[in-house]
Protein backbone atom coordinates (compact mmCIF):
# COMPACT_ATOMS: atom_id res chain seq x y z
CA UNK A 1 0.00 0.00 0.00
CA UNK A 2 1.58 3.55 -0.75
CA UNK A 3 1.72 6.20 1.18
CA UNK A 4 -1.95 7.91 2.36
CA UNK A 5 -2.04 11.18 0.48
CA UNK A 6 -2.12 14.25 2.77
CA UNK A 7 -4.47 16.06 1.81
CA UNK A 8 -6.81 12.99 2.67
CA UNK A 9 -4.87 13.26 6.16
CA UNK A 10 -5.44 16.99 6.02
CA UNK A 11 -9.17 16.02 5.68
CA UNK A 12 -9.19 13.59 8.56
CA UNK A 13 -7.85 16.29 10.50
CA UNK A 14 -10.85 18.79 9.47
CA UNK A 15 -13.90 16.74 9.15
CA UNK A 16 -13.16 15.15 13.34
CA UNK A 17 -12.43 19.02 14.29
CA UNK A 18 -15.74 20.42 12.80
CA UNK A 19 -17.21 17.66 15.39
CA UNK A 20 -15.33 18.98 18.39
CA UNK A 21 -15.84 22.07 17.23
CA UNK A 22 -19.71 21.95 17.29
CA UNK A 23 -19.84 20.29 20.95
CA UNK A 24 -17.57 22.48 22.42
CA UNK A 25 -19.76 25.43 20.82
CA UNK A 26 -23.15 24.25 21.84
CA UNK A 27 -21.57 23.93 25.37
CA UNK A 28 -20.87 27.96 25.50
CA UNK A 29 -23.18 29.76 27.54
CA UNK A 30 -24.76 32.98 25.50
CA UNK A 31 -24.23 34.89 28.19
CA UNK A 32 -20.45 34.94 26.94
CA UNK A 33 -21.27 34.57 23.45
CA UNK A 34 -19.09 38.00 23.11
CA UNK A 35 -15.69 36.92 24.53
CA UNK A 36 -16.30 34.03 22.29
CA UNK A 37 -16.61 35.72 19.33
CA UNK A 38 -13.48 37.69 20.77
CA UNK A 39 -11.10 34.33 21.84
CA UNK A 40 -11.90 32.76 18.62
CA UNK A 41 -10.84 35.85 16.57
CA UNK A 42 -7.69 35.77 18.48
CA UNK A 43 -7.61 31.77 18.07
CA UNK A 44 -7.80 32.43 14.48
CA UNK A 45 -4.97 34.45 14.02
CA UNK A 46 -2.75 30.99 14.85
CA UNK A 47 -2.70 32.25 11.09
CA UNK A 48 0.19 34.03 11.90
CA UNK A 49 2.26 30.18 11.72
CA UNK A 50 1.73 30.45 7.82
CA UNK A 51 2.91 34.54 8.30
CA UNK A 52 5.92 33.51 9.73
CA UNK A 53 7.50 30.97 7.39
CA UNK A 54 6.69 33.68 4.59
CA UNK A 55 8.20 35.77 6.60
CA UNK A 56 11.17 34.29 8.10
CA UNK A 57 12.96 32.87 4.47
CA UNK A 58 16.28 33.19 3.97
CA UNK A 59 16.54 36.38 1.72
CA UNK A 60 14.42 39.43 1.50
CA UNK A 61 11.86 39.30 -1.16
CA UNK A 62 8.24 40.37 -2.14
CA UNK A 63 7.14 37.08 -0.63
CA UNK A 64 8.94 38.12 2.92
CA UNK A 65 7.42 41.82 2.98
CA UNK A 66 4.04 40.97 2.56
CA UNK A 67 4.79 37.69 4.79
CA UNK A 68 6.13 40.56 7.81
CA UNK A 69 2.56 42.29 6.99
CA UNK A 70 0.61 39.48 7.73
CA UNK A 71 2.58 38.41 11.08
CA UNK A 72 1.67 42.65 11.70
CA UNK A 73 -2.16 41.83 11.06
CA UNK A 74 -2.39 38.91 12.79
CA UNK A 75 -0.44 40.49 15.67
CA UNK A 76 -2.74 42.99 16.33
CA UNK A 77 -5.82 39.93 16.96
CA UNK A 78 -3.46 37.81 18.71
CA UNK A 79 -2.83 40.64 21.51
CA UNK A 80 -6.01 42.33 20.38
CA UNK A 81 -8.04 39.24 20.86
CA UNK A 82 -6.36 37.47 24.02
CA UNK A 83 -6.15 40.86 25.75
CA UNK A 84 -9.65 42.03 25.19
CA UNK A 85 -11.10 38.56 26.37
CA UNK A 86 -9.25 38.74 29.27
CA UNK A 87 -11.03 42.11 30.03
CA UNK A 88 -14.22 41.18 29.21
CA UNK A 89 -13.84 37.78 31.74
CA UNK A 90 -12.65 39.88 34.28
CA UNK A 91 -16.06 41.55 34.51
CA UNK A 92 -18.09 38.32 34.84
CA UNK A 93 -15.97 38.24 37.98
CA UNK A 94 -18.29 37.50 40.71
CA UNK A 95 -17.29 40.24 43.09
CA UNK A 96 -16.55 39.17 46.66
CA UNK A 97 -19.25 41.93 47.96
CA UNK A 98 -22.22 39.93 46.57
CA UNK A 99 -21.29 36.86 47.76
CA UNK A 100 -23.39 37.56 50.93
CA UNK A 101 -26.32 38.41 48.70
CA UNK A 102 -26.97 35.33 46.68
CA UNK A 103 -30.09 33.80 46.60
CA UNK A 104 -31.42 30.74 45.42
CA UNK B 1 13.45 20.63 14.66
CA UNK B 2 12.28 17.54 13.59
CA UNK B 3 9.26 17.57 11.64
CA UNK B 4 7.52 15.40 13.82
CA UNK B 5 8.47 17.22 17.07
CA UNK B 6 6.65 20.57 15.32
CA UNK B 7 3.63 18.16 14.33
CA UNK B 8 3.65 17.31 18.06
CA UNK B 9 3.43 20.42 19.82
CA UNK B 10 0.79 21.67 16.93
CA UNK B 11 -1.35 18.88 18.80
CA UNK B 12 -0.69 20.28 21.81
CA UNK B 13 -1.73 23.73 21.18
CA UNK B 14 -4.55 22.58 18.99
CA UNK B 15 -5.38 20.93 22.47
CA UNK B 16 -4.70 24.06 24.49
CA UNK B 17 -7.41 25.79 22.32
CA UNK B 18 -10.01 23.30 22.78
CA UNK B 19 -9.88 23.65 25.99
CA UNK B 20 -9.69 27.64 25.98
CA UNK B 21 -13.54 27.50 24.09
CA UNK B 22 -14.48 24.39 26.42
CA UNK B 23 -13.74 26.98 29.33
CA UNK B 24 -16.89 29.34 27.79
CA UNK B 25 -19.05 26.52 28.96
CA UNK B 26 -19.39 28.57 32.62
CA UNK B 27 -18.27 32.30 33.66
CA UNK B 28 -15.84 31.02 36.55
CA UNK B 29 -14.08 28.69 34.17
CA UNK B 30 -13.67 31.19 31.45
CA UNK B 31 -10.59 32.49 32.58
CA UNK B 32 -9.02 29.88 33.08
CA UNK B 33 -9.60 28.79 29.36
CA UNK B 34 -8.74 32.33 28.35
CA UNK B 35 -4.60 31.30 29.66
CA UNK B 36 -4.84 27.79 28.24
CA UNK B 37 -5.68 29.98 24.49
CA UNK B 38 -2.48 31.80 25.45
CA UNK B 39 -0.73 29.15 26.49
CA UNK B 40 -1.45 27.14 22.91
CA UNK B 41 -0.75 30.50 20.42
CA UNK B 42 2.31 30.99 22.55
CA UNK B 43 3.44 27.35 21.75
CA UNK B 44 2.39 27.58 18.16
CA UNK B 45 4.17 30.34 17.41
CA UNK B 46 7.59 29.43 18.99
CA UNK B 47 7.55 26.16 17.12
CA UNK B 48 6.87 28.01 14.09
CA UNK B 49 9.99 30.10 14.80
CA UNK B 50 12.21 27.13 15.26
CA UNK B 51 11.52 26.47 11.42
CA UNK B 52 12.21 30.21 10.13
CA UNK B 53 16.04 31.19 8.68
CA UNK B 54 15.36 35.17 9.60
CA UNK B 55 13.88 36.91 12.61
CA UNK B 56 13.96 40.63 11.75
CA UNK B 57 10.80 41.07 9.65
CA UNK B 58 8.59 38.50 12.50
CA UNK B 59 10.07 40.79 15.05
CA UNK B 60 9.19 43.77 13.28
CA UNK B 61 5.32 42.34 12.54
CA UNK B 62 5.07 41.41 15.81
CA UNK B 63 5.81 44.23 17.91
CA UNK B 64 3.72 46.70 15.65
CA UNK B 65 0.85 44.65 15.15
CA UNK B 66 0.95 43.54 19.41
CA UNK B 67 1.23 47.07 20.93
CA UNK B 68 -1.81 48.24 18.33
CA UNK B 69 -3.65 45.46 19.49
CA UNK B 70 -2.66 45.76 23.12
CA UNK B 71 -3.74 48.74 22.87
CA UNK B 72 -6.89 49.07 21.56
CA UNK B 73 -7.74 45.68 24.00
CA UNK B 74 -6.92 48.13 26.48
CA UNK B 75 -9.04 51.50 25.26
CA UNK B 76 -11.78 49.98 23.68
CA UNK B 77 -15.09 50.53 25.34
CA UNK B 78 -17.42 47.38 25.59
CA UNK B 79 -20.33 49.77 23.58
CA UNK B 80 -17.74 49.34 21.00
CA UNK B 81 -17.30 45.99 20.87
CA UNK B 82 -18.93 44.93 17.88
CA UNK B 83 -16.82 47.48 15.56
CA UNK B 84 -13.81 45.95 17.34
CA UNK B 85 -14.60 42.24 16.67
CA UNK B 86 -15.46 43.20 12.96
CA UNK B 87 -12.34 44.94 12.28
CA UNK B 88 -10.50 41.99 14.16
CA UNK B 89 -12.39 39.59 11.38
CA UNK B 90 -11.23 41.90 8.78
CA UNK B 91 -7.30 41.25 9.92
CA UNK B 92 -7.63 37.48 9.32
CA UNK B 93 -8.95 37.70 6.54
CA UNK B 94 -6.40 39.74 5.08
CA UNK B 95 -3.39 38.24 6.78
CA UNK B 96 -4.68 34.59 4.83
CA UNK B 97 -4.65 36.55 1.70
CA UNK B 98 -1.33 37.85 1.97
CA UNK B 99 -0.13 34.55 3.19
CA UNK B 100 -1.42 33.43 -0.08
CA UNK B 101 0.23 35.46 -1.97
CA UNK B 102 3.16 35.30 -0.26
CA UNK B 103 2.47 31.02 -1.29
CA UNK B 104 2.00 31.54 -4.79
CA UNK B 105 5.16 33.65 -4.65
CA UNK B 106 7.54 31.06 -3.69
CA UNK B 107 5.99 27.61 -2.50
CA UNK B 108 9.20 26.47 -1.40
CA UNK B 109 9.72 28.51 1.80
CA UNK B 110 6.71 26.50 2.64
CA UNK B 111 7.80 23.24 2.07
CA UNK B 112 5.43 22.92 -0.93
CA UNK B 113 6.74 21.24 -3.49
CA UNK B 114 7.92 23.73 -6.96
CA UNK B 115 5.76 23.68 -9.34
CA UNK B 116 3.27 23.54 -6.90
CA UNK B 117 0.72 20.58 -6.75
CA UNK B 118 -2.74 21.00 -8.10
CA UNK B 119 -4.32 20.14 -4.70
CA UNK B 120 -2.35 22.58 -3.17
CA UNK B 121 -3.53 25.13 -5.86
CA UNK B 122 -7.19 24.20 -4.78
CA UNK B 123 -6.79 24.88 -1.69
CA UNK B 124 -4.93 27.84 -1.55
CA UNK B 125 -7.98 28.93 -3.92
CA UNK B 126 -10.54 28.60 -1.43
CA UNK B 127 -8.28 29.51 1.46
CA UNK B 128 -7.60 32.95 -0.61
CA UNK B 129 -11.06 33.92 -1.66
CA UNK B 130 -12.67 33.37 1.96
CA UNK B 131 -10.42 35.10 3.17
CA UNK B 132 -10.94 38.52 0.42
CA UNK B 133 -14.51 38.38 1.45
CA UNK B 134 -13.98 37.99 5.23
CA UNK B 135 -11.65 41.21 4.81
CA UNK B 136 -13.84 43.74 2.55
CA UNK B 137 -17.31 41.93 3.63
CA UNK B 138 -16.57 42.81 7.98
CA UNK B 139 -14.70 46.10 6.51
CA UNK B 140 -18.31 46.87 5.46
CA UNK B 141 -19.16 45.80 8.73
CA UNK B 142 -17.11 47.59 10.55
CA UNK B 143 -18.34 50.62 9.27
CA UNK B 144 -21.83 49.81 9.56
CA UNK B 145 -21.65 49.18 13.39
CA UNK B 146 -19.53 52.07 13.15
CA UNK B 147 -21.88 54.44 12.19
CA UNK B 148 -19.90 55.70 9.23
CA UNK B 149 -22.83 55.56 6.91
CA UNK B 150 -23.56 59.49 7.20
CA UNK B 151 -20.15 59.74 5.27
CA UNK B 152 -19.88 56.98 3.30
CA UNK B 153 -23.08 55.97 1.98
CA UNK B 154 -21.83 52.46 1.22
CA UNK B 155 -21.60 51.98 4.99
CA UNK B 156 -25.23 52.92 5.31
CA UNK B 157 -26.85 51.05 8.17
CA UNK B 158 -30.05 50.65 6.53
CA UNK B 159 -29.55 47.98 3.46
CA UNK B 160 -28.09 49.36 0.23
CA UNK B 161 -30.25 47.30 -2.09
CA UNK B 162 -30.50 48.07 -5.94
CA UNK B 163 -31.90 45.80 -8.77
CA UNK B 164 -30.56 42.98 -9.68
CA UNK B 165 -28.38 42.83 -7.08
CA UNK B 166 -28.52 38.55 -6.27
CA UNK B 167 -28.07 38.40 -10.22
CA UNK B 168 -24.83 40.42 -10.02
CA UNK B 169 -23.38 38.75 -6.97
CA UNK B 170 -24.59 35.44 -8.73
CA UNK B 171 -22.69 35.83 -11.87
CA UNK B 172 -19.75 37.35 -10.07
CA UNK B 173 -19.27 34.56 -7.63
CA UNK B 174 -19.37 31.57 -11.04
CA UNK B 175 -16.88 34.20 -12.91
CA UNK B 176 -14.95 34.13 -9.58
CA UNK B 177 -14.89 30.24 -9.20
CA UNK B 178 -13.93 29.76 -13.17
CA UNK B 179 -10.40 31.79 -12.86
CA UNK B 180 -10.28 29.65 -9.67
CA UNK B 181 -10.51 26.63 -11.95
CA UNK B 182 -8.18 28.53 -14.29
CA UNK B 183 -5.38 28.73 -11.91
CA UNK B 184 -5.78 25.22 -10.85
CA UNK B 185 -5.51 24.01 -14.42
CA UNK B 186 -2.96 27.09 -15.01
CA UNK B 187 0.77 26.03 -15.85
CA UNK B 188 3.26 27.42 -13.27
CA UNK B 189 4.45 30.63 -15.28
CA UNK B 190 0.75 32.26 -15.98
CA UNK B 191 -1.02 31.59 -12.59
CA UNK B 192 -0.59 35.03 -11.22
CA UNK B 193 -3.24 36.55 -13.58
CA UNK B 194 -5.93 34.30 -12.81
CA UNK B 195 -5.23 34.39 -9.38
CA UNK B 196 -5.13 38.23 -8.57
CA UNK B 197 -8.47 38.22 -11.03
CA UNK B 198 -10.02 36.06 -8.54
CA UNK B 199 -8.82 37.39 -5.32
CA UNK B 200 -10.20 40.99 -6.64
CA UNK B 201 -13.61 39.70 -7.86
CA UNK B 202 -13.32 38.19 -4.07
CA UNK B 203 -12.97 41.43 -2.59
CA UNK B 204 -16.02 42.72 -5.00
CA UNK B 205 -17.99 40.32 -3.92
CA UNK B 206 -17.37 40.82 -0.29
CA UNK B 207 -18.52 44.26 -0.13
CA UNK B 208 -21.88 43.46 -2.02
CA UNK B 209 -23.17 40.96 -0.17
CA UNK B 210 -22.52 42.63 3.13
CA UNK B 211 -24.02 46.19 1.99
CA UNK B 212 -27.92 44.68 1.75
CA UNK B 213 -27.51 44.05 5.47
CA UNK B 214 -29.40 46.12 7.83
CA UNK B 215 -28.40 47.24 10.85
CA UNK B 216 -30.64 44.49 13.39
CA UNK B 217 -29.45 41.35 10.98
CA UNK B 218 -25.60 42.54 12.37
CA UNK B 219 -25.82 40.46 15.30
CA UNK B 220 -25.57 37.32 11.96
CA UNK B 221 -23.69 38.97 9.85
CA UNK B 222 -20.81 39.28 12.52
CA UNK B 223 -21.12 35.75 13.92
CA UNK B 224 -21.32 34.65 9.62
CA UNK B 225 -18.28 36.94 9.17
CA UNK B 226 -16.55 35.17 12.18
CA UNK B 227 -17.51 31.64 10.95
CA UNK B 228 -15.56 32.82 7.37
CA UNK B 229 -12.53 34.29 9.12
CA UNK B 230 -12.47 30.51 10.57
CA UNK B 231 -12.78 28.75 7.33
CA UNK B 232 -10.24 31.36 5.46
CA UNK B 233 -7.66 29.83 8.10
CA UNK B 234 -8.53 26.51 7.71
CA UNK B 235 -7.83 27.02 4.14
CA UNK B 236 -4.89 28.11 4.27
CA UNK B 237 -3.93 25.29 7.01
CA UNK B 238 -4.49 22.86 3.68
CA UNK B 239 -2.80 24.48 1.45
CA UNK B 240 0.00 24.75 4.00
CA UNK B 241 -0.38 21.18 4.91
CA UNK B 242 -0.43 22.56 8.61
CA UNK B 243 -3.07 20.84 10.47
CA UNK B 244 -2.44 23.54 13.76
CA UNK B 245 -4.28 26.15 11.44
CA UNK B 246 -6.67 23.05 10.50
CA UNK B 247 -8.24 22.48 13.79
CA UNK B 248 -8.39 25.94 14.98
CA UNK B 249 -9.84 27.23 11.54
CA UNK B 250 -12.26 24.60 11.78
CA UNK B 251 -13.21 25.42 15.68
CA UNK B 252 -13.56 29.24 15.19
CA UNK B 253 -15.44 27.79 11.91
CA UNK B 254 -17.99 26.44 13.48
CA UNK B 255 -18.13 28.21 16.42
CA UNK B 256 -19.38 31.25 13.82
CA UNK B 257 -21.78 29.11 12.00
CA UNK B 258 -23.50 28.14 15.37
CA UNK B 259 -23.83 31.43 16.68
CA UNK B 260 -25.21 32.32 13.15
CA UNK B 261 -27.81 29.59 13.29
CA UNK B 262 -28.69 30.60 17.08
CA UNK B 263 -29.18 34.35 15.97
CA UNK B 264 -31.59 33.04 13.01
CA UNK B 265 -33.35 31.32 15.03
CA UNK B 266 -33.65 34.06 17.49
CA UNK B 267 -35.31 36.01 14.69
CA UNK B 268 -36.91 33.19 12.89
CA UNK B 269 -35.77 33.83 10.01
CA UNK B 270 -33.98 31.41 7.63
CA UNK B 271 -30.40 32.54 7.07
CA UNK B 272 -30.67 32.88 3.36
CA UNK B 273 -33.27 35.62 3.86
CA UNK B 274 -30.82 36.88 6.18
CA UNK B 275 -27.75 37.35 3.95
CA UNK B 276 -30.25 37.95 0.62
CA UNK B 277 -31.14 41.38 2.70
CA UNK B 278 -33.60 43.90 2.51
CA UNK B 279 -35.56 43.04 5.07
CA UNK B 280 -37.29 46.21 6.75
CA UNK B 281 -37.35 48.35 3.34
CA UNK B 282 -40.49 47.13 2.18
CA UNK B 283 -42.45 46.45 5.52
CA UNK B 284 -41.66 49.73 6.98
CA UNK B 285 -44.19 51.79 4.65
CA UNK B 286 -47.29 49.52 5.78
CA UNK B 287 -46.59 50.49 9.39
CA UNK B 288 -47.21 54.10 8.94
CA UNK B 289 -50.89 53.92 7.43
CA UNK B 290 -52.02 52.48 10.96
CA UNK B 291 -54.48 54.84 12.79
CA UNK B 292 -53.42 56.98 15.51
CA UNK B 293 -53.77 55.08 18.62
CA UNK B 294 -53.22 57.19 21.77
CA UNK B 295 -50.60 55.92 24.50
CA UNK B 296 -50.33 56.65 28.12
CA UNK B 297 -47.13 58.18 28.69
CA UNK B 298 -45.50 59.35 32.40
CA UNK B 299 -42.14 61.05 33.79
CA UNK B 300 -39.17 59.23 35.09
CA UNK B 301 -41.05 60.11 39.16
CA UNK B 302 -43.92 58.00 37.67
CA UNK B 303 -41.98 55.06 36.73
CA UNK B 304 -39.80 55.43 39.99
CA UNK B 305 -42.98 54.99 41.81
CA UNK B 306 -44.58 52.45 40.41
CA UNK B 307 -41.05 50.07 40.75
CA UNK B 308 -40.64 50.90 44.25
CA UNK B 309 -44.10 49.96 45.20
CA UNK B 310 -43.08 46.46 43.17
CA UNK B 311 -41.90 43.14 44.70
CA UNK B 312 -40.45 42.34 41.47
CA UNK B 313 -38.68 44.11 38.56
CA UNK B 314 -37.79 42.49 35.14
CA UNK B 315 -35.35 44.73 33.20
CA UNK B 316 -35.30 44.39 29.23
CA UNK B 317 -32.59 45.85 27.78
CA UNK B 318 -32.08 46.67 24.02
CA UNK B 319 -29.55 48.29 21.65
CA UNK B 320 -31.34 51.68 22.75
CA UNK B 321 -28.77 50.94 25.87
CA UNK B 322 -26.22 50.58 24.24
CA UNK B 323 -26.16 53.64 22.32
CA UNK B 324 -27.00 55.70 25.18
CA UNK B 325 -24.49 53.89 27.39
CA UNK B 326 -27.01 53.82 30.16
CA UNK B 327 -25.71 50.48 31.43
CA UNK B 328 -24.68 52.12 34.68
CA UNK B 329 -27.56 54.01 35.64
CA UNK B 330 -29.58 50.87 35.29
CA UNK B 331 -27.16 49.03 37.59
CA UNK B 332 -27.56 52.16 39.97
CA UNK B 333 -31.07 51.62 38.93
CA UNK B 334 -31.65 48.39 40.46
CA UNK B 335 -28.91 48.24 42.80
CA UNK B 336 -31.36 51.14 44.56
CA UNK B 337 -34.55 49.20 43.94
CA UNK B 338 -33.14 46.19 45.52
CA UNK B 339 -31.91 47.79 48.55
CA UNK B 340 -36.16 48.75 48.95
CA UNK B 341 -36.58 45.14 49.04
CA UNK B 342 -37.55 44.74 45.20
CA UNK B 343 -36.40 41.54 43.36
CA UNK B 344 -34.80 42.76 40.19
CA UNK B 345 -33.66 40.71 37.42
CA UNK B 346 -32.54 41.39 33.69
CA UNK B 347 -34.23 39.33 30.74
CA UNK B 348 -31.63 39.37 27.80
CA UNK B 349 -32.93 38.58 24.33
CA UNK B 350 -30.60 36.85 21.99
CA UNK B 351 -30.42 39.35 19.65
CA UNK B 352 -30.73 41.79 21.42
CA UNK B 353 -27.81 44.55 20.65
CA UNK B 354 -25.58 44.09 17.64
CA UNK B 355 -23.85 41.03 18.43
CA UNK B 356 -23.91 37.93 20.40
CA UNK B 357 -24.08 38.26 24.32
CA UNK B 358 -23.87 41.97 23.72
CA UNK B 359 -26.27 42.92 26.27
CA UNK B 360 -24.41 40.52 28.72
CA UNK B 361 -21.21 42.20 28.58
CA UNK B 362 -22.24 45.49 28.70
CA UNK B 363 -23.96 44.52 32.12
CA UNK B 364 -20.56 42.70 33.26
CA UNK B 365 -19.12 45.70 32.71
CA UNK B 366 -21.66 47.76 34.91
CA UNK B 367 -20.92 44.81 37.58
CA UNK B 368 -24.33 43.29 37.22
CA UNK B 369 -23.68 39.85 39.12
CA UNK B 370 -24.19 37.25 36.02
CA UNK B 371 -27.08 35.42 38.49
CA UNK B 372 -29.33 38.35 37.83
CA UNK B 373 -29.90 38.03 34.12
CA UNK B 374 -31.56 35.32 32.70
CA UNK B 375 -31.64 34.04 29.02
CA UNK B 376 -35.65 34.46 27.64
CA UNK B 377 -36.26 30.43 27.56
CA UNK B 378 -35.43 30.73 31.14
CA UNK B 379 -37.33 33.88 32.43
CA UNK B 380 -40.54 33.53 29.82
CA UNK B 381 -42.56 31.66 31.93
CA UNK B 382 -42.19 34.40 34.94
CA UNK B 383 -42.85 37.69 32.98
CA UNK B 384 -46.90 36.35 34.27
CA UNK B 385 -45.72 36.51 37.80
CA UNK B 386 -44.25 39.55 37.66
CA UNK B 387 -45.37 43.25 38.71
CA UNK B 388 -43.11 45.70 36.35
CA UNK B 389 -41.40 45.00 33.65
CA UNK B 390 -39.23 47.86 32.47
CA UNK B 391 -38.09 47.43 29.03
CA UNK B 392 -35.24 49.94 28.12
CA UNK B 393 -34.56 50.70 24.14
CA UNK B 394 -35.93 47.52 22.82
CA UNK B 395 -38.48 46.91 20.87
CA UNK B 396 -39.43 43.90 18.27
CA UNK B 397 -37.91 41.91 21.11
CA UNK B 398 -40.70 42.45 23.04
CA UNK B 399 -43.62 42.55 20.26
CA UNK B 400 -46.49 40.42 20.94
CA UNK B 401 -47.31 40.51 17.06
CA UNK B 402 -44.69 38.08 17.08
CA UNK B 403 -47.78 35.24 18.75
CA UNK B 404 -50.13 36.60 16.30
CA UNK B 405 -50.44 34.33 12.78
CA UNK B 406 -50.13 36.66 9.41
CA UNK B 407 -47.67 39.23 10.92
CA UNK B 408 -44.56 39.78 9.26
CA UNK B 409 -42.62 38.56 12.49
CA UNK B 410 -45.03 36.07 13.43
CA UNK B 411 -43.19 33.17 15.11
CA UNK B 412 -40.08 35.46 16.20
CA UNK B 413 -39.69 33.59 20.16
CA UNK B 414 -39.94 37.22 22.08
CA UNK B 415 -39.47 38.16 25.78
CA UNK B 416 -43.39 37.97 27.18
CA UNK B 417 -43.19 41.24 28.47
CA UNK B 418 -46.83 42.04 27.90
CA UNK B 419 -47.52 39.53 30.52
CA UNK B 420 -45.82 41.04 33.27
CA UNK B 421 -48.50 43.43 35.67
CA UNK B 422 -47.43 46.41 34.45
CA UNK B 423 -45.20 47.61 31.93
CA UNK B 424 -42.99 50.74 31.47
CA UNK B 425 -41.74 51.39 27.99
CA UNK B 426 -38.56 53.64 27.55
CA UNK B 427 -37.77 54.59 23.99
CA UNK B 428 -37.00 57.93 22.30
CA UNK B 429 -39.93 58.66 19.98
CA UNK B 430 -42.90 56.87 18.52
CA UNK B 431 -40.92 55.50 16.01
CA UNK B 432 -40.97 51.59 14.71
CA UNK B 433 -38.34 49.28 15.26
CA UNK B 434 -36.31 47.98 12.84
CA UNK B 435 -38.85 45.50 11.99
CA UNK B 436 -40.64 48.28 10.77
CA UNK B 437 -43.93 47.27 12.65
CA UNK B 438 -45.51 49.32 14.75
CA UNK B 439 -45.94 47.38 18.80
CA UNK B 440 -49.19 46.98 20.29
CA UNK B 441 -47.67 46.82 23.51
CA UNK B 442 -46.66 50.26 23.75
CA UNK B 443 -51.10 50.87 23.37
CA UNK B 444 -51.73 48.22 26.51
CA UNK B 445 -54.14 49.69 29.05
CA UNK B 446 -51.58 48.40 31.37
CA UNK B 447 -48.24 49.82 29.39
CA UNK B 448 -46.77 53.67 30.51
CA UNK B 449 -44.36 54.86 27.84
CA UNK B 450 -41.17 57.03 29.08
CA UNK B 451 -39.58 58.51 25.96
CA UNK B 452 -36.36 60.20 26.83
CA UNK B 453 -32.66 59.53 26.42
CA UNK B 454 -32.57 55.61 28.14
CA UNK B 455 -29.39 57.10 30.76
CA UNK B 456 -31.02 60.66 31.41
CA UNK B 457 -34.51 58.63 32.22
CA UNK B 458 -32.85 56.26 34.36
CA UNK B 459 -30.50 58.35 35.89
CA UNK B 460 -34.22 60.60 36.59
CA UNK B 461 -35.53 57.20 37.94
CA UNK B 462 -32.48 56.92 39.98
CA UNK B 463 -32.78 60.18 41.61
CA UNK B 464 -36.51 60.09 42.46
CA UNK B 465 -35.95 56.39 44.17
Amino acid sequence: MSAIDPTIINLTVFVLAVFVGYHVIWNVTPALHTPLMSVTNAISSVIIVGALLAAGTEHLDFGSVLGAVAVGLAAVNVFGGFLVTQRMLEMFKKKDRKGGKKQA
Amino acid sequence: MSVNSVALLYLIASVLFILALKGLSHPDTARRGNLFGILGMVIAVLTTLALTKSIALILAGIVVGGAIGAFVARRVEMTQMPELVAAMHSLVGMAAVLIAIAVVNNPAAFNIPVPMPGGNRLELFIGTFVGAITFSGSVIAFGKLAGLGKKFRLFSSAPVVFKGQHMLNLALAIVMVGFGIAFFLAPAESQWTPFLVMTAIAFVLGVLIIIPIGGADMPVVISMLNSYSGWAAAGIGFSLNNTLLIIAGSLVGSSGAILSYIMCKAMNRSFFSVILGGFGAAEGAAAEQGEQKSVRSGSAEDAAFLMSNAESVIIVPGYGLAVARAQHAVKEMAQKLTEKGVHVRYAIHPVAGRMPGHMNVLLAEAEVPYDQVAEMDDINSEFGDTDVVMVLGANDVVNPLAEQPGSPIHGMPILQAHKARTVLVNKRSMASGYAGLDNPLFYMDKTMMVFGDAKKVVEDIVKAL
